[in-house]
């Protein structure tokens, strides 16, 4: 028991630090983003005049308003499409008996693993080829095919999971394979689609070599895909540099704060199953 | 008609089983039914409803991985005419320096990436095991969730700014009397490569803390007084008990941690590019560069699939692990 007791207490330790290690980035960009941005900053400091103009140089001279349009276009291509395209895919290789299906299943994992960097090569002159290059299509079309396998994945492990009784009350009343999947399996889906959108907004997001590598303008990029632009332009001061990523991180954090629960749940569910 | 027929037993058999509740009779007889029903309609929909996915990843995934093979026997700049060259390109990348410099990189990364933040989140969840719903426990998820909502980009960008002259870690060093060890981290050669491993335990280890720590909250603590009572230590503990009952979360964040080392770019790329020298280099980077800079598109194709493979040669013996012993 007093084993125990001290284990708690060295472990609660152990996750204060390590709690403090993980906010300790962020705490050290706000400090260095307040100080004067024509000067090198100096470590951890509360300044004693905290220069909140920077945020707004930054927000200004960075087109933040440009960048978080180019994302959330993006976002919209990926996203509704993705949902839609896997859902009905996942219904069919999960709960449909179809030739081959096996095969298509394992078609979809061996995706799984594949870095993006090992396709990013053929990927541009994929789109070149089809004139996308420096267009959102470019990175819209191509992440829904890199997420595919996953989310397909992800909602055909949602459909092996409901019980088939369901499914088999629906046939018996004679339903359609559509009418069942619309009216009784799409609705028991929500949270399962729901947990998929968020990872997938996530995703598309932060995304950054796709972007950096299919789109030159860094304004039409995803917002991660724009940071290399803050960093060519406020290399001389790490002020406004930081206080630009600041701003870029923001809306993902505030979401995130906001469904924060949701979040948690995808992210542990999506390394478990992914 | 054999075809339908295979289907029906099929759809039969996975019926009754999940019809374990029911009356015999009924089951015996409403799933052939049902099976034979599917087996009418199910085929041309089913093959509607999987078309528009296999599309999407044939169209924009398989296609670009099949004419990566193909770039990746030819000499090609990317815009004038394409030479056969055999296996020339994959040669080149096994007794290219760079290139095998940027690949043992990445396996130095995974001790990074893997060993550091698992080994963290196992040491977390023995001491803790059961942490009680509360305030705390929910701030200190939001917390470790944090690096895994901002962009690896913005981690880059962040963790450049603490490893520099003037950053956070210097500062602290110096607060505890370790002045003279401080050095701008990114800058130098022995201590780049580390460094940038660090940037990646910071964003993984919360994510494999928190994953654990669920599971082993999972684990019946009359185990733990079982062995406890047999008088085993804890090391005894953590092997016969722990490691067991943690094994599938185990598995799977050394999956995605291996593959997140392996394939890293976002971080090395807005943090040192590569630098100083090739400190610092790794495949995807490599790959970029030959691709995009040199225009060698043949040779970045080839290190593309090596790349690849490299992933999948690593993480199907760890799958096969945790589904032999499972």
């Amino acid at each position: 028991m007093i084993g125990n007791r001290t284990e708690a207490v060295v472990g609660r330790i152990v996750l204060i630090v390590v709690l403090l290690v993980t906010v300790l980035p962020l705490v050290s960009m706000l400090s260095a983003a307040l100080q004067p941005a024509d000067r090198n900053p100096t470590g951890l400091v509360w300044p004693s005049d905290p220069q909140w103009q920077n945020f707004v140089t930054a927000f200004e001279a960075g087109h933040v308003w440009q960048l978080m349009r180019s994302s959330l276009v993006i976002v919209l291509i990926v996203v509704p499409a993705s949902l839609l395209i896997a859902t009905m895919a996942g219904y069919a290789l999960g709960n449909l008996r179809i030739r081959g299906s096996r095969f298509l299943l394992l078609l979809f994992v061996a995706g799984l693993t594949i870095p993006f960097e090992s396709l990013i090569i053929p990927i541009y002159y994929h789109m070149k080829s089809l004139g996308l290059l420096n267009t959102p299509w470019a990175v819209g079309l191509t992440l829904i095919g890199l997420f595919m396998p996953f989310s397909v994945a992800w909602m055909r492990a949602h459909f092996v999971g409901v019980p088939t009784e369901l499914s088999e009350a629906a046939r018996v009343d004679g339903a359609t394979v559509w009418q069942e999947f619309r009216r009784i399996q799409i609705p028991l889906a929500g949270p399962a689609l729901a947990a998929l959108a968020i990872l997938l907004f996530l995703w598309t997001w932060n995304q950054f070599i796709l972007p950096v590598a299919l789109i030159q303008d860094p304004l039409d990029r995803t917002v991660a895909g724009a940071l290399t632009f803050f960093q060519g332009q406020y290399y001389a001061s790490i002020p406004l540099l930081n206080a630009g990523a600041l701003i870029i991180i923001t809306p993902a954090i505030v979401v995130f704060l906001i469904f924060q629960r949701q979040f948690i749940k995808a992210l542990l569910q999506g390394a478990v199953k992914g | 008609m054999s075809a339908g027929n295979r289907g029906g037993a099929i759809g039969a058999v996975s019926h009754s089983g999940g019809d374990a509740d029911s009356p015999p009779a009924t089951s015996a007889v409403a799933p052939r039914r049902v099976a034979r029903k599917a087996t009418r309609r199910g085929p041309l929909a089913g093959v509607l409803m999987i078309a528009p996915a296999l599309a999407a990843y044939g169209f924009f995934v398989l296609v670009p991985f099949i004419q990566g093979v193909q770039y990746s026997f030819y000499d090609w700049n990317g815009v004038g005419a394409s030479t056969w060259v055999g296996v020339d390109n994959y040669l080149r990348v096994f007794t290219d320096r760079e290139m095998l410099s940027a690949i043992r990189n990445a396996f130095v990364l995974v001790i990074f990436f893997t060993v550091i933040p698992v080994g963290t989140g196992l040491v977390l969840a023995t001491l803790i095991r059961n942490i009680r719903a509360g305030v705390f426990s929910t701030v200190s998820q939001t917390i470790l969730f944090l690096p895994q909502i901002i962009p690896l980009a913005a981690a880059g960008i962040a963790w450049s700014w603490m490893y520099a002259q003037t950053g956070t870690v210097n500062q602290i060093l110096s607060a505890v009397g370790l002045g003279g060890i401080t050095r701008p981290w990114l800058a130098d050669y022995g201590t780049a490569l580390p460094a940038v491993g660090l940037i990646g335990s910071w964003v993984l280890t919360g994510l494999c803390t928190v994953l654990l720590l669920t599971g082993i909250s999972k684990i019946d603590a009359s185990l733990y007084e079982a062995v406890r009572l047999d008088g085993a230590g804890w090391f005894r503990e953590f092997i016969t008990i722990t490691i067991p009952g943690l094994r599938q979360q185990i598995a799977v964040l050394i999956t995605i941690t291996v593959i997140a080392a392996l394939s890293s770019f976002d971080i090395i790329y807005t943090s040192t590019q590569g630098g100083p020298g090739r400190a610092t280099l790794v495949p995807g980077l490599s790959i970029f560069r030959i691709g995009f800079t040199q225009s060698d598109v043949g040779l970045a194709s080839a290190f593309g699939i090596v790349l690849m493979a490299l992933v999948l040669i690593v993480v199907i013996p760890i799958q096969r692990l945790s589904k032999e012993s499972s």
